[in-house]
């Protein structure tokens, strides 16, 4: 097929110079607002030379945040993987009275501004909130301290497999299962041989999309972390920091890493969808 | 099928531990304050200037976002041209990009020595630190919303349709405008909602670039993190809820619209 050829009957497609304009005003919007940012992280970081580039990530600091945000990511993403299996599969496979209210509540979290997400968790942990005198005679610290930051990044990123599974689970249906069933399999047999092979490639999308997320994660675990550096900066925290105190080229060397895992994660989702066949 | 207990048990015990009991603590903190006081914060000339903005801007975008998510859309599912999957791909950035990233990289090339930001100086526009630049941020964040939702649904077009209206005299345009564009419009409007939505609560992407001058280029979401930086919790809680409110209204409303397209598509089923 030749450039911007009509897919369709000549009848039903917009005359040549139609198509092009078309496609340029769509290309030059896109660009200016993807590519842009996109390409300008990449200018920045490397702007100052390799070696400003390399001792911007090999800091201390900044090592500590990469750590800690790899940490936090280790732990939020298995559980809300637990979690978007066992709300599809109640939902998918069952009938139940209330299951869209259960739906919407899933769904609740994309809507609470990131903000008002780290609010919450100080309301119940910080200093002053419900848990605070009792958290502070066990000395124990949830909030402007590790746990505070996952908490924040499981809240906000919960709903992303649930999401994916959910549909996915409704459209295959429950016939290979009950066969397995009839067959004489156990259910975690059934479950384990059957079920997830089915939906392997939208488990491991949502688990990529939550990923990204809860690594990218920066309003609500701004509210919460208390910005110590070295302790509990998280690797967007650290990009703010730098940023702040005019130090460019390391905020974008540290961006260009977040930026990178952008980019892989699109990647890796092409490709599902490729597999799945979209 | 085995499995309900354990899997509902399980879903409802962590949207209870993780969901519910945070979110109440939103409304009880508020409760502990009189409805004078709650008054006075939520509807201060500072709080009123945010919300203004938060909503102006957010619907400015949300707009842009309609308008070039289906040309987007469009040039997408009907044109064939090189690179068209990679750009596919990339229209989903603004979902894996971080926030922050994105804040820090539009506020530079928009800045008045920038990229882009170069070239609007001479004509006497600045984005950079101006509610503008709020809008650019805001745009970028809701992109991929009305792209995703249109996108499907011009795939499923019935070329029939469209073969009818040719055939019954109408130009290309009148067709798109008379028959392709109402199909199109309960998805974009879904698009419209969710990007709305986003950009309402959108924090890390608009920082940077806003300037968060007080009355003129501070967002909602800002001014309750600086009552928070303040220590002013309940001053930031009360402003959180009424947020939290028309978010809600907004959840109810696309999930409203959505149920509204599925009965309509049951229905043309059965018919």
């Amino acid at each position: 097929m030749s450039l911007a050829e009509p897919v369709r009957p000549r009848a039903l497609n917009e005359p040549r110079w139609v198509r092009w304009s078309l496609i340029g005003t769509a290309l030059v919007f896109l660009g200016f607002f993807l590519f842009l940012p996109l390409v300008l992280v990449f200018y920045e970081a490397f702007k100052d030379g390799m070696a400003v580039y390399i001792a911007a990530i090999k800091e201390p600091v900044a090592l500590a945040a990469i750590r800690l945000t790899l940490l936090v990511a280790f732990i939020a993403v298995p559980i809300n993987f637990l979690f978007g299996l066992a709300a599809a599969w109640a939902i998918a496979k069952f009938r139940f009275r209330g299951k869209n209210v259960l739906i919407t509540l899933i769904d609740l979290p994309f809507s609470v501004s990131p903000v008002i997400s780290g609010i919450m968790f100080v309301l119940l942990f910080g200093a002053h909130g419900f848990f605070g005198p009792w958290l502070q005679s066990h000395d124990l610290r949830i909030i402007f301290a590790v746990p505070g930051i996952v908490l924040a990044t499981m809240f906000v990123t919960s709903p992303m497999v649930a999401r994916e599974l959910i549909p996915l689970m409704q459209a295959q249906g429950s016939d290979e299962e009950e066969a397995a069933l009839t067959l004489g399999a156990s259910g975690w047999q059934m479950f384990l041989r059957v079920s997830l092979p089915k939906i392997r490639w939208g488990l491991l999308y949502g688990v990529v999309l939550c990923n990204a997320r809860a690594m990218g994660e920066f309003g609500a675990v701004s509210v919460v972390s208390g910005h110590v550096r070295g302790l509990t900066n998280t690797m967007p925290l650290h990009v703010e920091i730098l940023y702040n105190e005019y130090q460019f080229s390391a905020a974008f060397a540290v961006a260009s890493l977040l930026a990178l895992l952008a980019l892989v994660t699109l990647a890796i989702k092409s490709v599902i969808e490729w597999r799945m066949g979209r | 099928m085995p499995g309900f207990g354990l899997a509902l048990g399980f879903t409802l015990l962590y949207l209870g531990l993780m969901v519910m009991i945070p979110l109440s603590t939103v409304f009880l903190k508020t409760a502990t304050m009189t409805w004078n006081t709650f008054w006075a914060t939520v509807s201060g000339p500072r709080a009123l200037a945010a919300y203004r903005l938060s909503l102006g801007a957010s619907f400015i975008a949300a707009s842009i976002n309609v308008v070039f998510g289906l040309l987007v859309a469009w040039v997408l599912e009907r044109y064939s041209f090189p690179g068209r999957r990679l750009i596919d791909a990339f229209v989903d950035l603004p979902f894996a990009l971080p926030t922050a990233v994105a804040g820090i990289a539009l506020a530079t090339i928009y800045a008045k020595n920038g990229w882009v930001g170069r070239w609007l100086e001479p004509l006497g526009i600045q984005v950079a630190f101006t509610p503008l630049g709020v809008v650019v941020a805001l745009t970028f964040i809701g992109l991929p919303f009305v792209v995703r939702t249109v996108q499907p649904v011009l795939a499923d077009l019935d070329p029939e349709v469209e073969e009818a209206a040719a055939s019954l005299g109408a130009g290309r345009w009148a067709t798109f405008r008379r028959v392709i564009l109402p199909e199109l419009m309960p998805a974009a409007t879904t698009g419209f909602v969710l990007a709305f939505a986003r950009a309402l609560g959108e924090y890390g992407s608009v920082i940077f670039i806003a300037g968060n001058m007080p009355m003129h280029s501070e967002i909602t979401p800002l001014l309750i993190m600086i009552k928070l930086e303040q220590y002013d919790y309940a001053g930031a809680t009360a402003i959180a809820m009424v947020f939290l409110i028309v978010s809600f209204a907004l959840l109810f409303l696309v999930n409203f619209l959505a149920w509204r397209r599925n009965r309509r598509l049951r229905a043309g089923e059965a018919a």
